[in-house]
């Protein structure tokens, strides 16, 4: 069974595009961008209010800038991108035509119409609730019902997804398992289907009090689950983002992953325990007991963690053996000075996961451990986390990748290559700058979510630390640096759409070109046969480790030093 | 190009794992287990942990039990608001009532004593940061937190609201004395 339909083979890469699955992924691609960009425009408003010498919005202003910028950012921008991502790791990657696509328009439509239904609620300017609106402080009845649409049309997409899958192996357009990226990209889906559900069981009944239809949704009862979406939704940017991180060592260095079934019982890892992790939203809340806290919020003993530690060492690890073959061997690092830096598909990648490593992860897990969540709990330090998590982890990839598809997918060259070459530098960096002095504030305890640090004209202001105004300065500088990486990107890549060389479509055929199936290589049967076949990635693993166990108990001695509690 | 390509072995699962992936595993391994049970120690071992200890309650019956302590306990009043500053003896129950947008009433508690804080909120949600210690604590309405506190150095200190509470959450700060 296969219906009418045209593969493209493009010249540039050797990837197959169906022709639905072509329009899907640019559409949802391009839809997303459109969201970074609007989260980007907001981002000035939050940023240049937060930095106490400018202070710039209204209050009122502020916390709807703020509520629009965080959805726009984590829900829509990013999940708009991730079902791109999807379909192309199933369609492209295995070369089948998608299932469905009438059904993946739908789902389409439905994204489209409920993050603008969102959007509209929150300018209208009574659902200034921040994105987690909790309850029961309530928005709008079209806030909740513009979330709810866009979660059912995810859950649409998904499923068409997990479809293609079967179409594919149906078809037989490939043999025996996935790749790696694929697999990567199914972690992914299956997190997203719990997470959005989770979702929708909180959010409805939201709504339906919004309306006045019932009367009453238990605030801890909501915390509890809208975490089960909030958190999760974080692990299918990690699931995804680190399958694109293999997609391009794959693309920059032919690298192979070192060895298939680590990466993937890392992958299993991540199915079986991340979706725990909401408990470390709540490590400050009442009423929940302390051994749920401690085991759901170490993923069952970090073993999550302990997935993105794998992953964090097999992919520059695959880089370093790829590059050793192709005679970059001197030293522990040449493989790593000789790579491809002027690429920003490559440079992008490696930035986001060195941050997303050493920033993101070190403070994630100083933050989710049960007792020290005190001395960080809704501080700015939260932000600061994230934003090495999902702006440097997730959006910069995002970003590489966006570089690598203006050619191969939408056909255009691209303007301004050194420009482009440039920006993940820019971004990356202002980035790394602005989370650490973001978490430098929230170490001091300077909050989130606040419009006004000074307290102005209140009797019992308090006085913070000459430290934290300074670092909230920073904050500013490195925020606008980071913004105007954000704005080079959208000018590269819209400007690359509009106005870029159109590319040839390269030859099209009726039919799928199976994929090819590789003979072993030497190369598989060599390395990987318990050698020590990337020490570069060794040595920079033990560096992580080393300023993780410092941080981490360098906060265990700070905690040891405040007011007793018990 | 073979992340991105099915598995060139058949039978990728037997193929052995070098030797820098598996001391990386053996070491990561032992690492989160060191972090799980250092949260475990701390329990055992560990003088700074937040109590479970919650009641679910309602705005009336929590402002009763807050007012009878701030009846029999205050010692002076403060700003124009006559803030009643309120100092129950050591070991005592002790109440903060969060709302729109004010910790009420100001506690002096003593240096090194103990004391069981009570936290709820009458509305929103809201969050009890103690400055500059930094202890954050999640305050929800309808539960009753109780939390014992054992301030262990002297001097003025000040709730801050960091859970994001409507348009006056930049205004909500209370403040705590410690003698
Ligand atoms: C381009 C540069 C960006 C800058 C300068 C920036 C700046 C900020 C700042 C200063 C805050 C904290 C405000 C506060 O708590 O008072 C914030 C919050 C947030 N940002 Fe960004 N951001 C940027 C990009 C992004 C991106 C790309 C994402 C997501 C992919 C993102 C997601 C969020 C989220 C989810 C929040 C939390 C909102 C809330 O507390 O409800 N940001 N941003
Ligand atoms: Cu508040
Ligand atoms: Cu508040």
């Amino acid at each position: 069974m296969s219906t009418a339909t045209t593969y493209r083979t493009c010249p540039r890469s050797g990837l197959q595009f169906e022709y639905q699955a072509e329009w899907l992924i640019k559409a949802n691609a391009f839809v997303g961008v459109v969201w970074l960009l609007i989260g980007g425009l907001l981002a000035i408003g939050v940023v240049l209010t937060r930095w106490p010498a400018v202070h710039w919005l209204q209050a009122q202003t502020f916390y709807m800038v703020l509520t629009a910028h965080g959805l726009d950012m984590l829900i829509f921008w990013i999940i708009f991108f991730e079902i791109a991502v999807l379909y192309f790791c199933a369609s492209t990657l295995l070369r089948c035509r998608i299932a469905t696509p009438r059904i993946a328009w739908l789902a389409f439509a439905l994204m489209l119409i409920g993050s603008v239904v969102n959007n509209i609620a929150v300018f209208r300017g009574a659902s200034s609730v921040m994105m987690t609106s909790y309850v029961p402080m309530m928005a709008e009845p079209n806030f909740y019902l513009g979330l709810i649409v866009f979660a059912v049309g995810a859950l649409i997409a998904c499923f068409v997804f997990f479809g293609t899958l079967v179409v594919a192996k149906n078809e037989k357009t490939y043999e025996g398992s996935v790749p790696l990226v694929t697999f990567g990209a199914i972690t992914a889906a299956i997190i997203a289907v719990f997470t959005l559900v989770s979702g929708a069981i909180i959010l409805i009944p939201t709504w339906l009090k919004s309306m006045g239809v019932i009367d009453q949704v238990d605030p801890l009862a909501y915390r509890t689950i809208w975490w089960a979406l909030g958190h999760s939704s974080q692990q299918i940017n990690v699931a995804a983002h680190i399958s694109v991180w293999y997609l391009v060592a794959a693309i920059a260095f032919g690298a192979k992953p070192m060895s298939e079934r680590v990466s993937r019982t890392a992958f299993l890892l991540y199915i079986l325990f991340l979706q725990l992790a909401s408990a470390h939203h709540l490590l400050a809340d009442p009423g929940l007991s302390t051994g749920w806290k401690v085991l759901n919020t170490s993923y069952f003993m970090y073993f999550a963690v302990l997935a993105s530690m794998i992953h964090g060492l097999t992919i520059p690890g695959a880089m370093e053996v790829a590059q050793r073959q192709k005679g970059y061997t001197k030293g522990l690092f040449e493989w790593l000075r000789k790579a491809p830096w002027g690429n920003p598909t490559f440079s992008g990648v490696f930035i986001a996961i060195i941050g997303f490593g050493f920033l993101g992860g070190i403070s994630g897990v100083m933050m989710g451990t049960e007792q020290l969540n005190m001395i960080i709990h809704n501080t700015i330090y939260v932000p600061g986390h994230f934003h090495a998590t999902v702006v440097i982890g997730t959006t910069l990839t995002f970003m590489a990748l966006t570089y690598y598809l203006i050619p191969v997918l939408f056909r255009r060259e691209m303007i301004a290559p050194k420009l482009a070459q440039w920006q993940p530098y820019l971004f990356g960096f202002s980035m790394y700058f602005f989370a650490l002095v973001m978490m430098g504030a929230g170490t001091l305890g300077v909050s989130r979510r606040h419009w006004d640090m000074a307290f102005q004209g209140h009797a019992l202001a308090y006085e913070w630390p000459g430290a934290a105004y300074l670092m909230m300065g920073l904050v500013g500088i490195g925020g606008m640096a980071a913004i105007a990486g954000g704005a080079i990107f959208i000018y590269v890549t819209v400007g690359s759409l509009l106005w870029g060389k159109r590319l040839d479509r390269g030859a099209e055929s009726p039919r799928f070109t199976p994929v090819p199936r590789a003979a072993p290589t030497v190369v598989a049967q060599t390395y990987g046969s318990a050698g020590f076949a990337a020490p570069g990635t060794f040595m920079l693993a033990m560096v992580f480790l080393v300023a993780f166990v410092l941080y981490y108990f360098i906060n265990w001695k700070y905690l040891s030093t405040v007011w007793g509690l018990s | 190009m073979s992340a991105i390509l099915p598995p060139t072995e058949r039978l990728w699962y037997k193929h052995p794992i070098d030797r820098v992936e598996g001391t990386w595993i053996a070491i990561a391994l032992t690492w989160c287990l060191i972090m799980f049970f250092m949260m475990i120690g701390w329990h055992i071992w560990g003088k700074q942990n937040l109590s479970t200890e919650t009641y679910r309650t309602t705005p009336e019956q929590y402002t009763a039990k807050a007012q009878a302590v701030v009846d029999k306990w205050t010692v002076r009043t403060e700003t124009d608001q006559k803030i009643p500053v309120v100092a129950p003896p050591p070991g005592s129950d002790v109440f903060i009532v969060a709302r729109l947008w004010s910790f009420w009433p100001i506690l002096e508690l003593e240096k090194g004593k103990s004391y069981r804080l009570h936290l709820t909120s009458m509305d929103y949600n809201h969050g009890f940061s103690l400055q500059p210690v930094n202890i954050n604590i999640q305050v929800v309405p309808g539960f009753e937190h109780v939390v014992t506190v054992t301030p262990n150095q002297s001097g003025t200190y000040s709730i801050v609201c960091n859970e994001f509470c409507g348009i006056g959450h930049h205004q909500m700060v209370g403040r705590l004395y410690v003698k």
